[in-house]
């Protein structure tokens, strides 16, 4: 689906983040600190950021696409107000994580990567959350979920709703 | 201004409230200078690395002095010469403990020799091989050993500017390292005219964004240079030509924990423990199908048994043990008859898999070693940044071979086609990613060979874990209840209540949640 950003209602978000490029622009490699501040900021990188972008650093924007794809932590779209980061490590993976993934995909209709239409959740798969001994664990925004099981996601996510 | 005398008033004031406070809990011993955890399964452990985590408050850089912290780098920078300072640390023998094992003092030795008006000390944090989190540890419980250990190797290369390349996925630890960095300046012990001399050094916080491939040393410099994180092709050494082509070294997390240690107890001292050829200890994430899953550090050259049942407790839930998978992604699967290996850089190279960041996933009779493998090959084809063909194309190949054996469709030459990429992949690939990918394939392939071939020839996996070739079946210890016919999503179990019930196999789509259903366990996958 389709999310637009609309510049008149982030104006004071845009300008804080105007203020931190002044700040940080001559510092050198600063491209990723920028973009992690608007992704922290926005919560995704939109078009009309990543110009802005662009324009203040003096990069050409494909070079910058070329950053922002690279990473996983970029997104062109929204993150939705919950963010679920679900790790599948080694130690959660051995532990059932895939089955946990998939509970939580069925229980939102929504695939890992992609947010509910109405930007309540995200799902993001991480690579390891560093929470080996706690396996399998999930969090969603600060809070951390360990030793998981299928049954109980239904009750956590209500949580959150 | 901060200097030796300072660190003593404060030490002499903060020392005693310190063990005031751990003495009202029944958790530390205190003897004498030392400071240690009480439990048993502590005694089995010799900490370096993790001395003060779970000891000290890590938001307070007074209970790190307390600790003896920042004296090893006042004596440093007041007493000895850079050069002297390598030499200690050449003699102590400590490798890298990132995953390649190389000497850290001829790390050092490389950048001093190299002139530059500018050098750079990098403390690589990205800590991304899935199952190790020691590195998120000490910067979450002991940030201040970082720096100070940051500051010593800057003292010893000529830098005066310090990164630390930490993973986003570690908030609580980015907002401990930007608090101690704040400290440290606040005190004197960053920052300029260091201990009244003429050195000066800053440390500065940049985060990752979720590539693996930026535990690379080269790609990691490119990451902090704000490119993508793609490997460089290794002309020159990092130690002569690294961030912004200045001489660069980069340590990880570990290896500078073990830095202000060192100074603080002597090379003889530190010789002692562990092997020859592995001086000290290693940390290791000893994880999955063990009864205490925790951090443990150990000296050197301990053996993955010991480690395993001596400290994990071996195998809960009385299943059988089958292997313990070493260095993440480019490691191998270890199985039981070689738990007697000492863990040191060589002899875990000598069978097949590494060192590496210390994860120790521990595997049990449920545990398809092809899937596992399959795990890691997907991981590495997800995370290969594609600069080369051999890794970008081959791991890809590889993994879609590993997914048709595993779905029941593998072919005869299948085994030899993938020990034949793994040759090209490891040796035509440009960095350590795209060298090691095919570990966990090869080393499975080494040990479990017979795993593979029941999957190829008689398309049947003996773990029981690879779901399209599971059969179901219902066995007279069914009571009829129809439980297992009222979940079934397919509709494929047929029978009348308190008959028997039965499973039509060309329909069942093997979900598992009649299995989950049975009252009485009847169901049995085979």
């Amino acid at each position: 689906m389709e999310f637009i950003f609309n510049k008149e209602e982030h104006k004071e978000e845009i300008q804080k983040f105007e203020i931190f490029i002044e700040e940080n622009k001559d510092k050198p490699g600063a491209l990723m600190p920028v973009m992690q501040e608007a992704q922290e900021i926005f919560g995704y990188l939109p078009m009309e950021i990543l110009q802005l972008i662009s324009r203040r650093l003096n990069i050409p924007l494909s070079e910058i696409y070329g950053v922002a794809t690279f990473y996983s932590q970029f997104s062109f779209i929204p993150t939705g107000e919950n963010k679920i980061s679900i790790c599948l490590g080694t130690a959660c993976y051995v532990k059932g994580a895939e089955g946990i993934l998939e509970e939580i995909e069925n229980q939102l209709g929504i695939k890992r990567g992609g947010t509910t239409p109405d930007l309540k959740f995200s799902i993001v798969d991480t690579r390891c959350l560093g929470d080996c001994s706690l396996a399998p664990v999930f969090t969603i925004n600060n809070d951390v979920y360990p030793n998981v099981k299928r049954e109980d996601i239904k009750g956590i996510l209500e949580k959150y709703r | 201004m901060i200097s030796l005398e300072i660190l003593e008033d404060i030490k002499g004031k903060v020392r005693p409230e310190l063990e005031n406070r751990l003495r009202k809990e029944d958790k530390y011993i205190i003897d004498g200078d030392e400071i240690g955890l009480k439990d048993e399964y502590y005694q089995k452990q010799t900490r370096i690395a993790l001395k003060n985590c779970d000891i000290i408050d890590p938001k307070n850089i007074e209970e790190y002095i307390a600790m003896d912290g920042y004296s090893s780098l006042g004596k440093i920078v007041t007493t000895m010469k850079p050069k002297e300072v390598i030499d200690i640390v050449k003699e102590s023998g400590l490798r890298g403990r990132g995953g390649a094992g190389f000497p850290t003092g001829r790390k050092w030795e490389t950048a001093y020799e190299y002139d530059a008006d500018k050098k750079y000390v990098i403390c690589n944090a990205d800590e991304g091989d899935p199952g190790a989190f020691m590195d998120r540890s000490i910067l979450e419980k002991d940030p201040h050993a970082v720096l100070e250990a940051m500051a010593i190797s800057g003292y010893a290369i000529g830098s005066d500017q310090g990164f630390i390349y930490v993973r986003a996925e570690y908030p609580v630890a980015v907002q401990r390292l930007k608090l101690a960095i704040e400290q440290a300046k606040e005190l004197g012990v960053l920052g300029n005219n260091i201990f009244g001399t003429d050195f000066n050094f800053d440390i500065e916080l940049r985060l990752g964004a979720g590539a693996f491939v930026c535990g690379e040393g080269t790609a990691l410099m490119e990451s902090i240079e704000g490119k993508r994180g793609m490997p460089r092709t290794k002309i020159y050494r990092t130690a002569h030509r690294g961030l912004w082509q200045k001489p660069t070294i980069i340590n990880n997390v570990e290896t500078f924990a073990n830095i202000p240690v060192i100074f603080q107890k002597g090379v003889d001292w530190y010789r002692s423990i562990g092997t020859e050829k592995s001086p000290g200890t290693k940390v290791f994430a000893l994880v999955g199908k063990v009864q205490r899953a925790d951090l443990v550090e150990v000296p050197m050259g301990m053996s993955l048994r010991e480690i395993i049942y001596e400290l994990g407790g071996g195998v809960p839930d009385g299943k059988r043990f089958k292997a313990v998978q070493t260095g993440g992604p480019s490691g191998g699967c270890i199985p039981e008859e070689l738990l007697d290996t000492p863990v040191d850089f060589e002899s875990l190279g000598k069978i097949g898999s590494i060192m590496g960041s210390g994860g120790m996933v521990v595997m049990d009779e449920d545990d398809c070693m092809v899937d596992i493998a399959k795990f890691f090959l997907d991981f590495t084809v997800d995370e290969s940044c594609g600069k080369c063909v051999p890794c970008r194309e081959g791991t890809k190949r590889m993994l879609e071979i590993l997914e048709r054996i595993t779905e029941g469709n593998g072919k005869e030459d299948d085994i030899d086609k993938m020990e034949k990429l793994a040759e090209t992949i490891n040796s035509a690939s440009l960095c350590g990613l795209g060298q090691t990918a095919s570990n966990p394939v090869l080393s499975t392939l080494k040990y479990f060979r017979d795993e593979y071939e029941a999957h190829i020839k008689d398309k049947r996996c003996p773990a029981g874990s690879c779901s399209e070739l599971l059969r179901y079946f219902i066995t007279d210890k069914c009571i009829g209840c129809t439980k297992c016919k009222k979940v079934c999503p397919v509709s494929c179990i047929s029978g009348k209540v308190k008959e028997i019930h039965i499973i039509d196999e060309d329909i069942c789509i093997k979900c598992g949640a009649c299995a989950d259903a049975c009252p009485t366990n009847a169901i049995i996958r085979k």
